[in-house]
């Protein structure tokens, strides 16, 4: 029984979620639109370009192999994992020893080398700009994020979201110096990760300073429909660890009615709260030149790694 | 003849034997190249087999030990087969036996001069190879040890017509050398002057503190010299590029390996009595040994070249297990030192999968395209497909990526940082989490690195343009490369049986093991010590994202449609696409040259102005080099110009030198 309404709850979680996902995205949008004076296109944007991509005739480069068609899928299967896994609503689900914080971070590394391996694949000189661009951020985000969680995972002994999660929001309220560190060196990293200013604009189709935008200019139609929402959903999936980490407050236990509906009122309660402070933030700030970037990666790492270190020295 | 007689150690004694007969009728076989390639190449690939078998069995059963009829007349060698050797063996037959297969294919066109000469050389490297991993005392695993190193030296320079390979020839052996004596002083330390050089003498003898360091020391940097630990690492980026492809994935795969199989056997089971001080020092070099691997690794275009800087790197995160492993049972927490070392040594295993894959895959590409300089290749996915995948497989393996092989043995590396709160001293407490971030972000960089291999080699246009079609792998290479590709997919879907099998070993070598707990949690989850600390399920992970593939592939086709129709690249609109103007390798390494500029010794040479036919030209250079090497071989043509002065070519001088040193002799030495 108890198994039974485990995988419901999980099927339940990824489910609403894959669903809400371009909900989020629409909301940071109107939010940005909002406080930049414009009337702004309405909450539910995306799920009409997404349908509108649906529609369409997919257009596939001559040259294009295998690789290239099948990533989208790729794209938002890896995803639409990293939804499951992360506890959202409820913990002990049944999927989620399936990966720990290393293995979610793996994860999105596989889903950034197949989008940047099928940017290259046409051979075009704005694919593999892209290409080249997106890993030279990811290679610096990774490590800045797996600290981060490493540092989450020292307080509670466990590199697994649900122990972590548990620990963290079953304990009376202490501040961590650490945790500070960490949380500012997440914010960075789910801002580069997520092609959001001042990394990466995503309104942008300006050739010379687009990153996530090149590597998937050759994609079209339903393949594109595809990566977008992939997109959103990793937006969410950021998002939502990062809630996770550091205001895991007001999650249900898998099981549990009452406490899902409670759950599920406080998470879009955050989740709201984090798209406005998203789209404040794009708002107030100025995308940087690409050669800025590293530095402001490189910042990311270095506060993620401090954290974990004032972890060891003053929290033991 | 009784068969419970015939243990591991007499199996392993006859298949390397086995091994040197099949390169003594190689040899005999000179003018029958084909009976070389359909049938040398195949039987050794079959002994292959049934040595990987052999080792699997030396891991589940007790150690096994026999004095062999061969050797100096008080000198007999002896042989030892444990559950370390078994590991390692398991290691050498698995990989070669792809390596063989493929090899039966690849010398068919017997580019590399006479077929008979290359398969006496390589199947001797083989057979010596085994028997480094089963020698039981200093002077057969000397023996062994150096016939690996002068047979992989002439399959070094197999193609010797090229003065680079001579010249790369020349460092490796130089290095090795160097190293051989390292570890041949070791051994003159540990030995403590019994007079006995089997390895349960050097067990036995007790040496103080200090000697025990000095034999650490010793053994450390001549296995490290072996293995290409920094800053001993020169030779491997020239030799393992020089040899015929099969054998630089022998070299890198299994070669490397050995060094690894000497230290821990030194270490752990020799010299004993592990300090965490040591374990520090082998720590420190492999953080330094992979982030540096990596970096100039990306700054490479000639494929081979750049995988053997690859190799360097995953040497560094071997060490980087194997040093948590001896900090940790220096401290006195074995069951932390045993996840450590499991990690260390399924990486071993690992990366001699998958490097071994890439270098074959190398060999394909070289050898349907005539390539190795990357920045000429492109578009080849539409010419080898099954190449290609067989690549995509071991690039995704190498870059840590789940579901495959790779990620399983950096997540241990990682779970096994993650004990450091168990360790008393709060610098090296710190120290750990610090090398956890090194390798976290070699590992990013390997990820970028192969998509630059795969993007450039694989995807986008054609660069070259080539006298004819390039033509797919022929059957038996691609066996070779489907049972290493496969091979990838099963440690990185089922780790747990392995891990279980490793687990003996660390039992054998350090007495601990993994919880009960972590080794009951079933074949689906791997667990390094309980659940609640963490847990991965790389089935249930491949099987999600296949299930949602298929899912979106039929329900986008139910709810819309799948039409579909093929144009020219959009591109923003721009017209005109040729190949010159995709990224190169050099192209898309850019950024980390900028962005870690002073590890690398840049020289650029920028044309004038006003030059009509402008170049610019740019290397990219080890600093090893400048402030190592080249001081040290300074020195060394400075003192030979010395000593050349008592050559005098005059047979009366020298017959004066002999009666000096007598003298000398009779009156110190009595």
């Amino acid at each position: 029984m108890k198994q039974a309404s485990g995988i419901v709850f999980q099927v339940l979680q990824s489910v609403l979620v894959v669903l809400i996902a371009p909900l989020v995205l629409g909301w940071v949008n109107q939010c940005r639109a909002w406080l930049q004076n414009r009337s702004g296109p309405g909450i539910w944007q995306p799920y009409k370009v997404l349908n509108k991509l649906f529609h369409k005739d997919a257009v596939l480069a001559h040259n294009a192999s295998p690789l290239f068609r099948s990533t989208p899928y790729i794209l938002f299967g890896c995803m639409w994992l990293a939804v499951g896994i992360v506890p959202v609503l409820a913990t002990s689900l049944p999927f989620a020893p399936a990966a720990d914080v290393i293995a979610l971070v793996g994860l999105f590394a596989l889903a950034r080398v197949f989008a940047s391996l099928a940017g290259m694949d046409i051979g075009t000189s704005f694919g593999t700009l892209g290409a080249r661009r997106e890993m030279m951020i990811g290679f610096l985000a990774e490590p800045a994020m797996l600290m981060t969680l490493f540092t989450a995972s020292l307080i509670s002994q466990s590199t697994s979201l649900v122990t972590i999660v548990e620990t963290l929001a079953h304990r009376e309220f202490v501040i961590y110096p650490s945790m500070a560190f960490a949380a500012v060196a997440f914010l960075m990293v789910l801002l580069a990760e997520n092609a959001r200013i001042p990394i990466d604009n995503p309104a942008t189709h300006l050739e010379l300073t687009m990153i996530h935008e090149a590597m998937i200019l050759e994609y079209s139609a339903r393949h594109l429909a595809l990566i977008e929402w992939a997109a959103s959903l990793k937006l969410t999936a950021y998002i939502t660890i990062g809630i996770a980490i550091f205001v895991p407050w007001g999650i249900a236990q898998a099981g549990d009615w009452v406490a899902l509906l409670v759950a599920l009122g406080v998470l879009v309660a955050k989740l709201a709260l984090a798209g406005a402070g998203l789209a404040l933030l794009e708002t107030v700030s100025a995308k940087m030149r690409i050669f800025r970037a590293p530095e402001f990666l490189g910042t990311a790492f270095l506060l993620a790694t401090l954290g974990m270190l004032i972890h060891f020295l003053l929290e033991q | 003849m009784d068969l419970s007689l015939f243990r591991p150690v007499e199996a392993a004694v006859t298949l390397s034997v086995i091994w040197l007969g099949l390169g003594a009728v190689g040899l005999a076989l000179t003018r029958a190249p084909r009976v070389i390639t359909d049938w040398a190449f195949p039987a050794g690939a079959a002994v292959a087999l049934a040595l990987a078998f052999t080792g699997l069995w030396a891991m589940n059963a007790a150690p096994s030990t026999a004095v062999l009829p061969a050797g100096l007349p008080d000198l007999p060698f002896h042989v030892r087969v444990d559950a370390l050797s078994g590991f390692f063996l398991l290691l050498l037959g698995g990989v070669s036996f792809g390596i063989s297969l493929f090899s039966a294919g690849y010398f068919r066109g017997a580019e590399a001069g006479a077929p008979g000469l290359l398969c006496l050389q390589y199947h001797v490297f083989l057979a010596s190879m085994g028997f480094v991993l089963i020698a039981d005392d200093a002077y057969l695993f000397m023996v062994a040890w150096e016939s690996m190193a002068l047979s992989s030296y002439f399959l070094v320079t197999a193609e010797h017509h090229d003065e680079r390979n001579r010249k790369a020839g020349f460092i490796y052996l130089l290095v090795a050398h160097l190293g051989a004596i390292s570890i041949l002083l070791s051994f003159g330390v540990l030995h403590g002057g019994l007079g006995d050089y089997t390895f349960d003498a050097l067990r036995r003898a007790e040496l103080s503190a200090f000697w025990a360091t000095i034999a650490f020391v010793l053994a450390f940097l001549g296995f490290g010299a072996k293995a290409g630990m920094l800053p001993l690492h020169v030779w491997l980026p020239e030799a393992h590029p020089a040899a015929p492809s099969p054998v630089s994935a022998l070299m890198s795969g299994v070669m490397l390996k050995t060094a690894i199989y000497g230290m821990v056997r030194v270490i752990y089971d020799l010299i004993g009595g592990i300090r965490w001080e040591w374990g520090l020092t082998v720590l420190l070099f492999g953080a330094a040994t992979s982030l540096f691997g990596v970096l100039f690794a990306l700054m490479q275009h000639d494929l081979k070249r750049l995988l053997a800087y690859h190799s360097v790197e995953n040497i560094g995160i071997i060490l980087i297990g194997i040093g948590l492993s001896m900090v940790f049972l220096g401290s006195g927490h074995p069951v932390a030192a045993a996840l450590a070392l499991i990690a260390g040594l399924y990486h071993t295993l690992n990366h001699a999968v998958f490097k071994g894959l890439l270098f074959l895959g190398a060999g394909a590409i070289l050898r349907a395209t005539g390539l190795r300089n990357l920045n000429e290749m492109g578009g080849l996915i539409r010419y080898l497909p099954h190449t290609a995948l067989y690549f995509l497989i071991g690039a995704l393996a190498i870059s840590a990526l789940p579901p495959l092989n790779g990620f399983v043995s950096e997540w241990l590396t990682f779970q096994a940082s993650l004990q450091a709160p168990l360790l008393e001293s709060s610098v090296v407490r710190s120290l750990v989490p610090i090398v956890a971030a090194v390798l976290a972000l070699s590992g990013a960089l390997t990820g970028m690195c192969f998509v630059k291999v795969y993007g450039v080699a694989f995807l986008g246009q054609h660069r070259h343009e080539l006298p004819e079609k390039p033509r797919e792998a022929s059957r038996w290479e691609r066996a070779g490369m489907l049972w290493l590709a496969a091979a990838c997919l099963a440690l990185g879907l089922l780790p747990v049986f392995m891990i279980a099998q490793l687990n003996n070993v660390s039992q054998a070598l350090i007495k601990a093991g993994l919880p009960d707990e972590a080794m009951a949690s079933g074949w689906l989850w791997l667990v390094p010590t309980s659940s609640a600390q963490a847990s991965y399920s790389p089935i249930v992970f491949l099987l999600v994202i296949a299930a949602v593939f298929a899912l979106t592939y039929f329900v986008v086709r139910q709810i819309y449609h799948g039409r579909l129709r093929r144009a020219d690249p959009w591109d923003c609109g721009f017209p005109a696409q040729t190949s010159r103007m995709e990224d190169t390798a050099d192209g898309f390494g850019q950024p980390i040259r900028q962005i870690f500029a002073p590890v690398y010794l840049i020289r650029r040479e920028i044309p004038r102005p006003e030059d009509p036919h402008p170049v610019f030209k740019q290397e990219v250079e080890d600093r090893h080099w400048a402030w190592m090497y080249s001081p040290i071989a300074r020195l060394a043509e400075w003192l030979s110009g010395h000593v050349g002065r008592l050559q005098q070519g005059r047979i009366s001088v020298y017959l004066l030198y002999s009666f000096l040193t007598l003298i000398a002799l009779l009156m110190f030495v009595r």
